[in-house]
């Protein structure tokens, strides 16, 4: 016997699942723009690929990343993804050893206990329902911590967990049957037949004792259908992450980036979230001024799905915390920009005026203040203090009539306009013949880094000084002020500049250390890339912020950001300087 | 009269019964703190792009809630969104948001992955 009716459910879902995710594997690969397939041809047959699928076992099956940031969730997600993978591998070699070809009917390794009713006629019965029935533990425990995990969160270290749609809850429950119905189905079948392990052989014993072993054919029944619906329901769910991050992982190690444009590569990236909701907790509008109805899990689904309000996409403060956070690695932050693109008009020129800057003066430095440091004018003082001790000649590019980066303007979708600016800075910093470009503002230093293509170093302040102090042409005052630092987001998360303004603060003073800093540091609530909430809210993150930061008392809270330093330094007890201002504070006379 | 420094402007009566106020409705909607808006002129004293033309925030606010919109929106595509008339406003209105909102409806975006 090796066909009955039962296998249709599963047939027929895994049929549907295998031609909907080849139709979008093939969508995906069509849109991908120029760049990221020239990566793909150019990296497919070298061992990045080894390399790739290093990182799927790693992180699709045993969830490494999940593990370090929370072993319980890790465990959680292991055993279910692991579990059930080894079940599908082992149940195959199990049916291959069994018939004796690995051609078989597809069916037979996952109905194995079914159709093998004859288990006394091959020698390896015992060493294989052991394994089976090890495997299915392992997944069933998987499944009781999802379980408790949806209703008590709290005991996996979750706060909040993701809302999710009516479909999600259908494929939720229908992959939380599966095992349980299996568990039942085998050992119905191992009462009657003596094919059943330590699990499934003293199930079917339990089962004999209430009389319900008659229910085999009923157990394969809905075991079948469950794993049909799951199977229909996958693509357009959130289980669609399974197939999409193994994707996502191969293009991620040969080279694909994402680029300004929405293009397939955002498809899959989209399509690779698996909502598991960690971007929740960690996000500080929902953690600080409760909304919690914007973050990346409720923006990437609803992008996904094609039904995102502006309030959404335009509600967050790109720090960047929830890319750190993320388990699959999403470029959220960059999906987010993408997304929030407006029409371009073509052949418009934006900024004419900006034609009458120029520039007449060579020079080794240059000096971009940055328009927010213009607010808080004694970071600019205290920078013409540092330049003129260390006998530097510079050019203050945007003393009188300076321009902005652009980059507000990118991160609200203004692309076109963005790059207008780009152009009319890059040709000024170009004139002066400058071998670097120093900023104090973090946004600009994100911008002029990452969204210009200049080729002379750029660094921001607090890296200049750094190396100022290593070239020993700034002696600094030590005493025993006690500080704390702020990593502004942009400068941190987004550049990955931490240990310098740390090396520099610690030739002045005891740095001490607060919860939330490096990676994982706060925003200060004044991000210009939020749009969408009023000053109220803003002020909520702030204070919210500052309570941590100042917890240890300090005398002084130190940032490198004008925007952080004003948004502070408006409410705060403790006093706020700007690294710069510190420094000049602190210089040898 | 040439030599005074002086020139004649012609009328400027507007009859604010008579004035389209959609937009503005439409843009107060999403711009709830717009309405704080005491018309102090400190986001045109901030901002940097007045410092290179005669735009004026302030002015194109106003003229944006009496309904006059010719050449407002060339004005408003002066705005380089960089955020100093938003620390400095006494008030806390949003006014890149407003910036922003304004420019859109003005241009009436279409063809946009986002509903309005």
């Amino acid at each position: 016997m090796n066909f009955h009716p039962l296998v249709i459910p599963f047939l027929a879902g895994t049929l549907f699942f295998l031609a909907a995710i080849s139709i979008k594997y093939f969508n995906w690969i069509r849109k991908l723009d120029s760049n990221q397939l020239d990566a793909l041809k150019k990296n497919i047959f070298t061992t990045k690929t080894l390399k790739a699928i290093n990182e799927i076992f790693h992180e699709s099956l045993l969830h490494r990343k999940i593990y370090k940031k929370n072993t319980l969730l890790g465990y959680m997600h292991m055993s279910l993804a692991f579990g059930w993978f080894l079940m599908i591998v082992v149940g195959k070699i199990e049916s291959l050893f069994y018939y004796g070809s690995f051609y078989d009917r597809p069916w037979l390794g996952i109905f194995f206990k079914y159709f093998a009713r004859t288990p006394h006629h091959y020698f390896m019965i015992i060493p294989f329902s052991f394994v089976m029935d090890l495997l299915l533990l392992v997944t069933l425990s998987g499944v009781t911590l999802a379980i408790l995990k949806r209703f008590r969160s709290k005991y996996l270290g979750i706060k909040k967990t993701t809302n999710h749609i009516l479909l999600d809850r259908i494929a939720l429950t229908a992959l939380w049957w599966i095992f349980p119905l299996r568990l039942l189905a085998e050992s119905s079948t191992a009462e009657i037949t003596g094919n059943g392990s330590f699990l499934t052989g003293t199930v079917g014993h339990l089962l004999a004792l209430l009389h319900v072993d008659h229910m085999e054919l009923p157990l394969w029944w809905a075991y079948s259908i469950c794993i049909g619906v799951f199977f229909f329901a996958l693509p357009f769910s959130r289980y669609m992450h399974i197939p999409t991050e193994v994707v996502l992982i191969f293009l991620r190690r040969w080279g694909a980036q994402a680029g300004e444009k929405y293009s397939g590569y955002t498809d899959i990236q989209l399509n690779a979230c698996s909502r598991c909701g960690i971007c929740i907790d960690t996000c500080q509008l929902n953690s600080a001024a409760n909304i919690n109805h914007v973050q990346s899990v409720y923006f990437i689904r609803d992008t996904r799905y094609n039904h995102l309000k502006e309030e959404v996409a335009d509600n967050c403060l790109l720090c960047g915390k929830c890319v750190e956070a993320c388990p699959v690695g999403l470029e959220l932050t960059v999906i987010r920009q993408q997304v929030r693109q407006k029409q371009e008009t073509t052949g418009k020129h934006y900024y004419e005026y900006s034609k009458s800057i120029e520039n007449k003066s060579k020079v080794d430095i240059i000096y971009f203040a940055g328009c927010m440091s213009h607010l808080t004018p004694s970071i600019i003082v205290s920078m013409k203090k540092i330049f003129d001790r260390a006998g530097v000649k510079y050019w203050f590019m945007d003393e009188e009539n300076g321009m902005c980066c652009g980059r507000p303007l990118r991160q609200q979708g203004f692309l076109q306009q963005s790059k207008d600016l780009v152009i009319k800075n890059t040709q000024l910093i170009h004139s002066s013949g400058a071998k670097m470009l120093v900023t104090s503002c973090p946004i600009c230093y994100h911008s002029f880094k990452k969204e210009y293509s200049l080729d002379i170093p750029i660094v921001h302040h607090s890296e200049y000084i750094d190396m100022l102090l290593n070239e020993n042409k700034l002696n600094l005052n030590r005493s025993e002020i006690e500080m704390v630092y702020h990593d502004p987001c942009e400068l941190g998360r987004g550049c990955g500049i931490y240990e310098q303004p740390r090396h520099v603060l610690q030739n002045i003073g005891n740095l001490t250390t607060v919860e939330s800093e490096k990676e994982s540091s706060l925003c200060c609530g004044g991000s210009l890339a939020n749009m969408a909430i009023d000053l109220d809210i803003q002020l909520k993150i702030r204070n919210n912020a500052l309570e941590e930061l100042t917890s240890s008392q300090p005398e002084v809270l130190v940032t490198a950001c004008p925007l952080c330093k004003k948004t502070f330094g408006q409410n705060s007890a403790t006093k706020v300087m700007d690294i710069a201002e510190v420094v000049a504070a602190n210089l040898k006379e | 009269m040439k030599e005074w420094g002086y020139k004649i402007s012609s009328p400027r009566a507007i009859d604010l019964d008579k004035a389209d106020s959609t937009a503005y409705t439409k843009l107060i909607e999403k711009v709830p703190s717009a309405k704080k808006c005491i018309l102090c002129g400190a986001c045109s004293a901030t901002c940097t792009v007045s410092n290179h033309t005669d735009f004026s925030f302030r002015l194109s606010h106003l003229l944006f809630r009496r309904g006059q919109f010719d050449k407002l929106a060339f004005e408003m595509d002066k705005c380089m969104l960089c955020g100093k008339c938003n620390l400095i406003c006494p008030q806390g209105v949003n006014t890149r948001a407003m910036i922003s909102t304004m420019r859109l409806i003005l241009s009436d975006m279409k063809d946009r992955k986002i509903t309005l």
